[in-house]
């Protein structure tokens, strides 16, 4: 069995209150880092640790608390990223469901090394039931002396608060989640200023994932050094995937990282194999902005080496032949699923999740939505094809935000990796309306595990 | 863009106000406008959605301009500016669910209320929409009504006649 660290005690009953929580030994790295450690110690063990952010962009979460900036007398924030809406990605709302006391407790080691006064947890808004548990939670804390003035007798003071956010994808983007807490729209600022320099109120911010945050915890407990013996090279730790589309037993699953891809999908440990005996043709691994690589290239790579789950692994290749990491939200498609479909589906959604402010995000995901439906009913021309490459490529890294580029790349790793399937559509408009194009050439290479 | 079609007169009961107080008194000094997404929120609960007047009480609550309030009440999907059904189905549309059979779900669900999506049906109770991903791809097909927006996952049609089976008998009985 893997080593967990998040989810070790998921299925203890009674774990989401303080007192099964503590009885678990919860509460640890809040003692011993607010009695035993200043500040800088709690950072140190972090940036030991090599954890990378967990929300998207992997950034080492200690490098990122290094940059905030302490000018006397200005008050800091820590914001908690709970948005979570990047189509493919439920592990946060399952880590807050189950186990809310590890992100509370997170979150007061956290402020505890950034030096905040009030830190806040920004939910997006539909999670309602996970925001009634996290002031449940925080109440129950607050109660037992962990929250509040003078934590545990350390001198240290802080408020916890939960902020629902409003239904916007976009909201997840770090500077309009800042707009949003802030009561306004949800539009993403230029940077820099970055936000460890001015974020929320104008003030030094940090914004973290609901995991990151968590994974501190363990960090605390264990140390940086032991936490990055866990992993491989500079993907350290553990990670939360949340498997969804055609697996036999999609759902959330604790993962040291550099396990392979291969045994992800396929053991019994984790996603069981594809559903209903079908075959494996696609995977888009890291949430839907990340490129969608056929079934031959994400359990081996180019060089025909064995792909992990890792950073570093799966971006293998670069874009031409890899993919990214990303929120671990991943995705399986089995044979009889149409990659075109699925393309037209991702781009209508970040065509209505833009939030307008630049034109090749706003008009470029317009145009895109249009070819792919044309496409996927049957009524486009072969110029299109190559039409939507162009409009992909002048989106790309000419936005405000990576919202653009999030677009752009599922749009050009279909095209790169599945054309003749594009095609397909448009030379057989009338095939294309009943049938799917199957599998073809990227067959799934690997016969099953043995069960 | 507010295009208003109906208005509802309201006014905030004294314990709606000592809610918004309360949530207020999370942001520093000044900092007041930060309320406005939960209080909405609490508006949108109370009334079943956001009428001009609503948004106006709620601007001159806050201090600031009641512009303010409408152009973040348009933005955000989860804020109603016009009245939707007792029960608002909200189903998941984007692509991971699709996998597993949204697609089917959604139409099953507009047929059998014989709504199209945004309508409401003759009896005020029912009203349905496509949203995007839920955070729940590993359980779709699946759907949320609010104010308490809680989840039906793993949508059979079976799953959808025994909920508004439910729901209808949930109204009967009160
Ligand atoms: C369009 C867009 C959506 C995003 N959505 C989320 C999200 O839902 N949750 C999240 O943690 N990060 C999201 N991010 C990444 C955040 O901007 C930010 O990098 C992250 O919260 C930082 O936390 P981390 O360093 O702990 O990963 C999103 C980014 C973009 C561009
Ligand atoms: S890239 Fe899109 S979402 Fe991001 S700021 Fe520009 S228009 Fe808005
Ligand atoms: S795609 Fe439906 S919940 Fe994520």
């Amino acid at each position: 069995m893997a080593r967990k660290l998040l989810l070790t005690h998921i299925d203890v009953p009674g774990i989401n209150t303080l007192e099964v929580y503590r009885q678990k030994g919860g509460y640890r790295a809040v003692e011993k880092a607010l009695k035993s450690m200043s500040p800088d110690d709690v950072l140190e063990e972090v940036k030991k640790s090599g954890l990378r952010g967990r929300g998207g962009a992997g950034f080492p979460t200690g490098m990122k608390w290094s940059f905030l900036a302490k000018p006397e007398g200005v008050a800091r924030y820590l914001v908690c990223n709970a948005d979570e809406s990047e189509p493919g990605t439920f592990k946060d709302r399952y880590l807050m469901t189950h186990i809310p006391h590890a992100l509370i407790e997170g979150m007061i080691v956290s402020s505890y090394a950034l030096g905040t006064a009030t830190s806040y947890i920004y939910v997006r808004g539909e999670m309602m039931p996970q925001i009634r548990i996290l002031e449940q939670a925080i109440a129950e804390a607050k109660n037992a002396g962990l929250l509040g003035k003078n934590i545990l007798g350390s001198g240290y003071d802080l408020e916890i608060f939960v902020h629902p956010g409003g239904g916007a994808y976009i909201c997840g983007e770090e500077t309009a989640l800042l707009e949003s807490l802030e009561g306004k729209r949800g539009n993403p600022r230029i940077k820099p200023p970055f936000p460890a320099v001015s974020g929320l109120y104008g003030c030094p911010t940090v914004v973290n994932n609901v995991e990151s945050i968590a994974s501190v915890v363990p960090i605390i407990n264990d140390g940086g050094d032991e936490y990055a013996k866990i992993g491989i090279g500079r993907s350290t730790g553990t990670k939360l995937i949340s498997a969804g589309g055609n697996l036999r037993k999609p759902g959330v699953y604790e993962i040291e990282l550099g396990l392979p891809v291969e045994e992800f999908i396929y053991s019994d440990e984790y996603c069981g194999g594809i559903a209903d005996g079908k075959r494996l043709k696609a995977v888009v691994a890291g949430g839907s902005s990340v490129p969608i690589l056929p079934a031959n290239l994400i359990l081996k790579t180019s060089t025909g080496e064995s792909r992990l789950m890792s950073y570093e692994s799966l971006a293998e290749g670069g874009f031409e032949t890899g993919t990214m990491m990303g929120s671990g939200g991943f995705i399986a498609f089995d044979e009889d699923q149409c990659i075109v479909r699925n393309t037209y589906n991702f781009t209508r959604f970040y065509r209505h999740e833009s939030c307008g402010q630049c034109s090749p995000c706003r008009e470029g995901t317009g145009w895109m939505e249009k070819i792919l439906y044309n496409i996927e009913h049957g009524q486009a021309s072969p110029q299109d094809i190559d039409l939507l490459w162009d409009i992909q490529r002048n989106i790309e890294g000419n936005t405000i935000c990576p919202l653009g580029d999030a677009a752009a790349w599922p749009v050009a790793a279909a095209i790169r990796h599945f054309r003749d399937e594009f095609e397909w559509h448009i030379n057989n408009p009338q095939e294309a309306q009943t049938k799917n194009f199957g599998l073809a050439h990227y067959a799934d290479p690997l016969a099953p595990l043995a069960e | 863009m507010l295009s208003v079609k109906e208005n509802l007169i309201v006014n905030f009961s004294a314990e709606l106000l000592k809610s918004f107080t309360e949530i207020v008194s999370r942001y520093p000094e000044g900092k007041q406008k930060s309320a406005l997404l939960p209080i909405l929120h609490l508006v949108q609960e109370e009334y079943g959605w956001v009428s001009t007047d609503a948004m106006d009480k709620v601007a001159s609550f806050l201090s600031i301009q009641p512009v303010e309030v409408y152009e973040v009440a348009s933005f955000y999907t989860m804020y109603f500016l016009e009245p939707r059904g007792k029960y608002n189905l909200e189903v998941c549309r984007t692509g991971p669910c699709c996998l597993v059979g949204a697609e089917r779900i959604m139409k099953y669900i507009e047929d059998k209320l014989g709504v199209k999506e945004g309508e409401v049906t003759e009896d005020g109770l029912f009203s349905w929409r496509g949203v995007e991903c839920s955070a729940a791809c590993g359980y779709g097909p699946v759907l949320q009504i609010g104010p308490e927006y809680t989840y039906y996952e793993n949508l059979t049609e079976e799953k959808v006649d025994q909920l508004i089976s439910e729901l209808k008998q949930k109204v009967q009985n009160t």
